[in-house]
């Protein structure tokens, strides 16, 4: 487009617009939510107790901490307690975090919605911005954008594992020390955690790509024209899959921290 | 019902907000409006239209500051209570008034690489697909080019980069053709290095104004991107095609 020739009007400055409704709102809502989710999160990794709650023969692991990859004793660690070489304040969660936190940042949604709320770029449709300069995702540091497929692949993994984690906790220890069926409310809590994490991330826009999307013709293969077709449906609810799972996975870890620290009793339904 | 609508005016620079007190009925739209203040009030108000039923893309403006049709807009779904603004398109030059310079979007049209079908599938020179293949790219044929998203998108409204990116409109058009079932042209380098689909940084600005309602952030520059990604920037897609190379 080398040749084109425009003589365009003045980019308004921040904010303003001849919009008349509440712009601001949207992204103070996006901003207030993902912030507080941020701050959550980070003070519960930090934080490195109260992620796993054992009372009442329950087994109930934060998923900000699954896989449990050190931990105390009668904790359901993967390679044991803590190395004594690790730091103090270095917690299992660090392990964990990184990837589905990196899943979300770089989801197609979040990116729309965060250069908004957080960066103003722009703070809404239509709405004049803070900075003049634009690289946009095409060189660095934003077109690192792109890996968002390698941290779906990672995701993937998560839900296996927290699935796990919803099975385990439909197994109770019994006063004699068995293993038996039930279901408590903890059960129903992490297992919705798992459903909404499932809707997310096998809605997600790279997903949808990689099972047919990267092809012209699907007509010919059957299983790649159903496995697009299941994931675009999703993907149509992906921002409000993306909320709901954000919020029950910060509820799952705050609903195990409250079990864990004797606030809450969990309420055995089977 | 008197109602004032605040019109963008003037060419050449010298532009100003002129107010216009109207009486507008039910069931009126926007641009009936326009042509109520041409018929009484000002004859030299210029503006573009002409279906006046959503389908030739002509009278795009911004009213109350959101980039719409003017035909398409009802006035009885408007705030009267205030001035109702509206604006010319501010992504592209201003001529007069409300009417803006869009030809640059023809000049972008040109650039991209047109349907290369492939050989006919029956001696009679014609081809067979599928229904469901072609309901893809059938969507974005409902396009009317009205430019309302190039107009909302910030690369090209704010940050002007109309010589390195060729807004919604483009994407949309291009993939049309990218992922037409019958279309063996390859898109996928000019959409990175020339086109410039990675400074979408998925605002949904345009799928939102767009009025026929295509979906045109989820369905067609993110698979684009998507298709980018394949081609450069995921090794082990390239890793892949070594063994299995992509047929088109």
């Amino acid at each position: 487009m080398s040749d084109t020739r425009v003589s365009l009007p003045q980019p308004r400055r921040l904010g303003q617009t001849s919009r008349q409704d509440a712009w601001w709102l949207q992204p103070l809502v996006v901003f207030l939510g993902l912030g507080a989710f941020v701050v959550y999160s980070t003070w519960a990794a930090f934080v490195g107790v109260n992620y796993f709650y054992g009372g009442q023969g329950a087994h109930y692991l934060s998923p900000f901490y699954s896989p449990l990859i050190f931990g105390g004793p009668n904790e359901p660690a993967v390679f044991g307690p803590k190395p004594e070489w690790l730091p103090l304040w270095f917690s299992p969660a660090f392990l964990i975090l990184w990837a589905p936190g990196g899943f979300r940042f770089t989801c197609y949604y979040y990116r729309g919605a965060y250069y908004k709320a957080f960066w103003n770029d722009p703070s809404n449709c239509a709405v004049g911005e803070l900075r003049s300069c634009y690289r946009g995702e095409a060189s660095l540091p934003l077109i690192l954008q792109n890996i968002h497929r390698y941290f779906l692949y990672l995701a993937l993994i998560f839900i296996v594992i927290l699935a796990w984690d919803a099975w385990k906790a439909t197994w109770f220890l019994d006063a004699d020390g068995h293993e038996v069926w039930g279901i408590g409310l903890g059960t129903l809590v992490l297992t919705a955690n798992v459903v909404f994490l499932g809707g997310y991330t096998f809605g997600c826009h790279s997903l949808r790509h990689l099972v047919g999307g990267r092809l012209d013709v699907l007509s010919n293969k059957k299983i790649r024209k159903k496995s697009w077709e299941c994931v675009s449906c999703l993907n149509r609810k992906h921002m409000l899959w993306a909320w709901m799972s954000l919020f029950w996975v910060g509820f799952t870890d705050f609903y195990v921290r409250m079990c864990a620290m004797g606030v809450w009793s969990d309420w055995r339904i089977l | 019902m008197p109602a004032t609508f605040r019109i963008w005016r003037g060419d050449d620079g010298n532009c100003a907000y002129e107010d216009y007190r109207v009486d507008v009925d039910d069931g009126m739209v926007v641009l009936d409006v326009v042509h109520k203040i041409q018929a009484e009030q000002a004859p030299d108000l210029a503006c573009r239209w002409n279906c006046k039923a959503g389908k030739c893309g002509s009278c795009s403006a911004e009213i109350n500051g959101k980039p719409k049709l003017m035909c398409m807009t009802r006035v009885g779904d408007l705030d009267l209570s205030q001035p109702v603004t509206i604006e010319p398109m501010q992504a592209f030059p201003h001529i007069r008034d409300l009417v803006t310079d869009v030809s640059w979007n023809y000049r972008v049209k040109e650039k991209i690489k047109p349907f290369k079908p492939r050989q006919p599938d029956a001696p009679d020179g014609t081809w067979r697909m599928a229904q469901s293949d072609v309901e893809r790219p059938q969507e974005f044929r409902k396009c009317i080019e009205c430019f309302l998203c190039q107009d909302v998108c910030h690369v090209l409204r704010d940050h002007h980069k109309h010589d390195e990116f060729i807004g919604p409109r483009f994407l949309v058009y291009t993939a049309a053709l990218e992922m037409h079932p019958l279309d063996t042209e390859d898109r996928v380098a000019d959409l990175k290095n020339r086109d410039g689909v990675g400074y979408c940084n998925i605002t949904k600005c345009c799928t939102k104004v767009c009025p026929e309602h295509i979906t045109i952030t989820d369905n067609a520059i993110i698979p684009l991107k998507e298709r980018v990604v394949d081609e450069f920037y995921d090794p082990l897609t390239r890793l892949f095609r070594i063994f299995k190379p992509r047929k088109k």
